[in-house]
């Protein structure tokens, strides 16, 4: 079932689902098992509204006698068993997921600090002698998890990389960590998801993701 | 007396002037929520142009037709303009002008209070409007997260402008909440027992319960962060030890609910007309009740599903996440009860149905997508896209406008007493609905693929280019349609023909009288022995028109209406309601004032509209009640009942309570946030703590209960008629409240930190100021009883001044004694 869904994600990605911040496009961990859980959420959608139009279509039916059914069946069954039952699956479902997702101990994790402004973003990686600081270019390798700890220097931005991870707010005078992790070497847009003011719109960054060799001469401070 | 004098008397006695001396005093409830009404619509009109101005910047990559200075200002104002100034006002309009009618009463319990509630929120509404026309409107979005909408980032007036206008509105929304709370629990009809009420009675109940707890969050997050604008208390800096965070709570404790208080009325418009649509009863009446009474209670415990990317941890996210999702059950319970309605009878595709139909796909859908947004991994995705403008216009436009739109054509014939024209309501019907659907179905896949929310423009290399146009042409189909619904009203007002009386047959008791109604509602009011009146007894109106009923006897020009029992319904008292006056609109421009007084930083000047409003407050309820012995009047049918003034449990004892409760949620969210700040905010902890002042506490808390004590004392003096005595407990107590408010002063001014130099200070400051505050109002209110004896207005058995005088006696003690803990809690524990 679950390859068959990643199966139909893929294709429907490559028409029309695609784009440079598409969530639907993805090329991480995180993203990837997001779009699975839009995927069936989208098909459970799809059969309830089908049910729901369905009975509220049948109701104008012309009838001789009185319909069937008193609250036994549309209030207990339909109103809350039915419900209960599906969100309490989605629930377990979604739950597990986020756990897999946040940011746990792992091994090889880099960590980059990354700190948010009006409108830019200032990133810190850990290099061969000592941080390397980029600005609006965040560095990492790929196939490798990668936390952020985002802080941010005025007011409350959001960092998203659509295609690899969802998003984490930097928020002033706290520090948030996130995970992301791009499965192939690639350029990836990110876009700060929290109104910020005049520059939100072009409040934008990049994110190379390196083959090994890439990362290690990135680590050594030979600019890509 | 025949029906045609009885109506002419009543009128004289309800009604109010012609011309603008109507306009400036009319009280009437009919009045005020036909006003209310036509303003939310038109503050509609407003947002929605500013809704086409946004599509048309939108429905190209790169536009240069408004720049982000604009365009911020445009969806700031649209969003708040669409949520204060027309789905609340809406509502309460609609409340406040059926109410009464399907309740079988002849007015709300607190005229005088509505009148102010409308005056503050055009007032309020013409502040934001002005500030749009000038172009200083606010810029923030519409939840003014901080810091972005501190002064250090909106150096402008613009933040300020939303802080107070919507503050000031915010007035009319809690005396509104106030207000429908005491009319459904006690102005009802004789014999309508809580579960022969109308199910609409029970959603506006459960609303108005709602709103006495959700809006004092926002007002206290509102409150405070003007002051950090305006003088530098620093709650929200985190420089300074106070949180931006702080103010998602405190907002979003008022958001979230904020949704289902409008959703709920319009559910309960649905309640009303889909059974009538389809010639039955509603499905599962105690069933809907019961899922009422979950949805308000769990919608308290969603919040922070607004906030699932501000690092909480996950494991508490899934506990919100939980109760976001289990909020869908009570949700579905009511739509599956509302078909399994229209399986039980045989519905007709009237045009209102029709509202109904587009309402159920519309809701469902966005009620869907929002338990997709419930799971927190896809919110992390979706969240501040595109995908959730889309969500909330299912959710807000299929739950609040297409059940209104239905209810208007239920009702307009009840406004107008005129029929509709054919045919145009249909087609605006279907403008409506597709460009509906076209504006906002494509906006789910915008924001999956990646389009974030208030961007006022975007590159053309992103895939988003085709879907925004059909965007903004959708929108400008569903424009067009609603223009279209405004020419058929118009049509319908001044051109259509007569309509019968109860055009469509239902059972409710609003339609048991003339159309258009007259200003008293019911010439005499029904005996209600089921819960569809005019289905046990159709010849109720004209039975009521010719006197039958309750209170049929005009007496000393008084407007009188029924009070009964909470519960059972039993004929309690008669209420004699105040006439038309100017104190409301009066009371409403000095309150403006003080708001402008702030707005334009002339803070020198702003004690002045204060005192005028005291004065005036002192006035509105001074010229209520009389020196005579009054005693049991008839009531018709061989009964006799008290006035309210004599009797226990009037409605001014229960709007005290309710505006108590309104009140201690403000102080619990004061102390939520001061143990927030402590907890969770940075550069704690701070500088410098209190280092003493136990003395002037132990001062402030003797007496603060010599206060509660003295009031209590003074009011059984007073109920028992030993005026002397309840005269002298009375001084006693202005003089122990005027002793609290010397030592709390004395406590912060000697001990406290300067509240602009740390997040802690200022709370404590702001608790201090709570303290003053009330026990300034108990001062007021001794004050007071001992005039009321003084002017013989109190006398042997009048309970109603001195029981309310004791409500506010006994809360600003334990306000005093609680803030006092909370202040002196660093001394004591250090
Ligand atoms: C008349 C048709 C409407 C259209 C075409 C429309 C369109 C829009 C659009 C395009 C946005 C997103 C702006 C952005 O993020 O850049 C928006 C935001 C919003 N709309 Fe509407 N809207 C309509 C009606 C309504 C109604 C009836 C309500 C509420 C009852 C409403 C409440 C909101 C709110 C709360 C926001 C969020 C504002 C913010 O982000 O601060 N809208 N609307
Ligand atoms: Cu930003
Ligand atoms: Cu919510």
């Amino acid at each position: 079932m679950l390859k068959w869904l990643r199966l139909t994600t893929t294709a429907l990605a490559v028409g029309g689902c695609s784009g440079p911040l598409s969530t639907l496009d993805t090329a991480g961990s995180a993203a990837a098992s997001i779009a699975t859980l839009w995927w069936a959420m989208l098909a459970g959608a799809a059969i309830l509204t089908v049910l729901v139009m369905t009975l509220l279509a049948l109701a104008f039916r012309r009838r001789p006698t009185p319909a069937p059914g008193g609250t036994r069946l549309w209030i207990g069954g339909l109103g809350v068993a039915m419900p209960s039952t599906v969100l309490l699956v989605l629930l377990g479902f979604a739950l597990a997921l986020g756990e897999q997702t946040i940011a746990r101990k792992a091994a090889g994790v880099v960590v980059v600090e990354a700190s948010a402004h009006q409108w830019y973003w200032d990133f810190r990686h850990p290099g061969m002698a000592g941080e390397i600081v980029t600005r609006d270019v965040l560095h990492i390798p790929a196939g490798r998890p990668v936390d952020l700890r985002l802080e941010a220097h005025d007011v409350i931005h959001s960092f998203w990389v659509p295609r690899l991870a969802g998003k984490m707010d930097a928020i002033p005078g706290h520090v948030n960590v996130i995970r992301i992790d791009a499965k192939e070497p690639g350029r990836f847009e990110g876009q700060c998801a929290e109104f910020c003011g005049l520059g939100h719109a072009g409040h934008r960054f990049r994110v190379v993701a390196h083959d090994a060799a890439g990362w290690t001469a990135f680590q050594r401070g030979e600019q890509p | 007396m025949s029906a045609l004098s009885r109506h002419r008397a009543l009128t004289a006695i309800w009604g109010s002037p012609r011309g603008w001396r109507g306009t400036v005093s009319s009280v009437n409830h009919s009045d005020i929520g036909r006003r209310f009404i036509l303003a939310a619509f038109a503050f509609f009109a407003i947002g929605g142009v500013l809704a086409m101005l946004i599509r048309a910047q939108l429905a190209t990559p790169g536009s240069a037709f408004v720049g982000p200075e604009i365009y911020n200002q445009l969806f700031t104002m649209h969003g708040s303009i669409m949520m204060f100034l027309f789905a609340i006002p809406m509502f309460e309009g609609l409340a406040l002008y059926l109410l009464p009618k399907m309740l079988g009463s002849r007015d709300m319990a607190f005229p005088r209070l509505s009148a102010y509630g409308w005056w503050c929120y055009v007032f309020g509404g013409s502040i934001l409007i002005a500030a749009l026309a000038l172009g200083v409107a606010p810029d923030s979005g519409w939840f003014m997260y901080t810091p972005l909408s501190s002064k250090a980032y909106t150096p402008g007036i613009n933040a300020d402008v939303w802080l107070l206008g919507i503050t000031f509105v915010e007035i009319s929304a809690v005396s509104a909440a106030i207000e429908i709370t005491v009319s459904i629990l006690r102005l009802r009809a004789p014999g309508m027992r809580l579960d022969r009420m109308p199910l609409l009675a029970w959603y506006l109940l459960v609303t108005a319960l709602m709103m006495v707890v959700a809006f004092p969050p926002l007002i206290l997050g509102s409150i405070l962060l003007e002051v950090e604008r305006a003088f530098g208390w620093p709650f929200f800096d985190p420089l300074r030890g106070g949180s931006p965070l702080l103010w998602q709570h405190l907002f979003w404790l008022f958001g979230h609910p904020e949704v289902y208080i409008i959703f709920l009325p319009a559910a309960g418009v649905v309640s009303t007309v889909l059974p009538v649509m389809a010639r039955t009863r509603i499905l599962g009446y105690g069933w809907i009740v019961a899922a009422l009474l979950a949805l308000a209670f769990l919608s308290f415990g969603l919040w922070v599903h607004h906030m699932f990317t501000t690092g909480i941890p996950h494991m508490a996210l899934g506990f919100f996440s939980a109760a976001s999702a289990l909020v869908a059950v009570p949700t579905a319970l009511q739509i599956f009860a509302w078909i399994g309605t229209l399986w039980k009878g045989r519905p007709e595709l009237k045009l209102p149905m029709l509202y109904l139909l587009g309402f159920f796909v519309i809701f469902v859908l966005g009620g869907l997508t929002g338990v997709m947004l419930a799971m927190v991994p896809f919110d992390w995705q979706a969240h501040d896209t595109h995908f959730v403008v889309a969500h909330l216009h299912y959710v807000l436009v299929g739950g609040f406008v297409f059940p209104m739109l239905a209810g208007a054509y239920y009702w307009l014939p009840h406004f107008t007493g005129r029929a509709r024209i054919p045919l145009l309501g249909e087609a605006a019907f279907w403008l409506i609905l597709i460009g509906f659907n076209l504006t906002f179905f494509l906006m789910h896949l915008t924001g999956l693929l990646g389009m974030p929310r208030r961007i006022y423009t975007y590159p053309s290399d992103m895939g988003w280019t085709w879907l925004n146009l059909l965007s903004s042409v959708g929108s400008f189909i569903m424009a067009f349609g609603f223009a279209m619904f405004a020419v058929d009203v118009a049509l319908q007002i001044f051109l259509s023909r007569r309509a019968r009386r109860n055009p469509w047959g239902a059972h409710t008791l609003e339609w048991a009288m003339p159309l258009p109604a007259p200003a008293y509602n019911f010439a005499s009011q029904p005996r209600v022995a089921d819960g569809e009146p005019l289905a046990a007894d159709p010849d109720l109106p004209l039975r009521l028109a010719r006197g039958e009923g309750y209170l049929a006897e005009i007496r000393h020009g008084w407007r009188e209406t029924m009070a009964v029992d909470v519960t059972t319904g039993a004929v309690d008292h008669v209420i004699i309601l105040p006439g038309n006056t100017r104190l409301p609109i009066i009371t409403a421009l000095a309150t403006g004032c003080f708001f402008l007084a702030l707005l334009f930083g002339f803070y020198w000047l702003a004690p002045l509209p204060l005192v005028a409003v005291t004065v005036l407050g002192w006035r509105w309820a001074w010229t209520l009640g009389w020196r005579e012995e009054i005693g049991p009047v008839p009531i018709g049918a061989g009964e006799t009942a008290l006035t309210h003034r004599e009797a226990a449990g009037a409605p001014g004892w229960w709007g005290s309570v309710f505006l108590l409760v309104a009140d201690g949620t403000l102080l619990g969210s004061l102390l939520f946030g001061y143990a927030f700040l402590w907890v969770v905010a940075p550069n704690w902890p701070p500088p410098e703590l209190i280092a003493a002042g136990l003395p002037q506490g132990a001062v402030a808390a003797l007496a603060a209960l010599a206060g509660t004590v003295l009031t209590r004392l003074a009011a059984s003096a007073g109920v028992a008629g030993n005026n002397a005595a309840s005269s002298r407990w009375a001084s006693l107590a202005v003089g122990a409240q005027a002793v609290v408010i010397a030592a709390l002063l004395w406590l912060g001014l000697a001990e406290l930190p300067a509240p602009t130099g740390h997040a802690y200070a200022a709370s404590s400051w702001a608790m201090i100021a709570y303290g003053v505050l009330h026990a300034f109002i108990a001062l007021l209110c001794a004050a007071f009883i001992r005039a009321r004896i003084a002017s013989g207005h109190i006398r042997k058995g009048r309970v109603l001044e001195t029981s309310v005088a004791q409500l506010f006696g006994d809360y600003a003690g334990l306000a005093t004694w609680l803030i006092l803990a909370c202040v002196l809690a660093p001394l004591v524990l250090a």
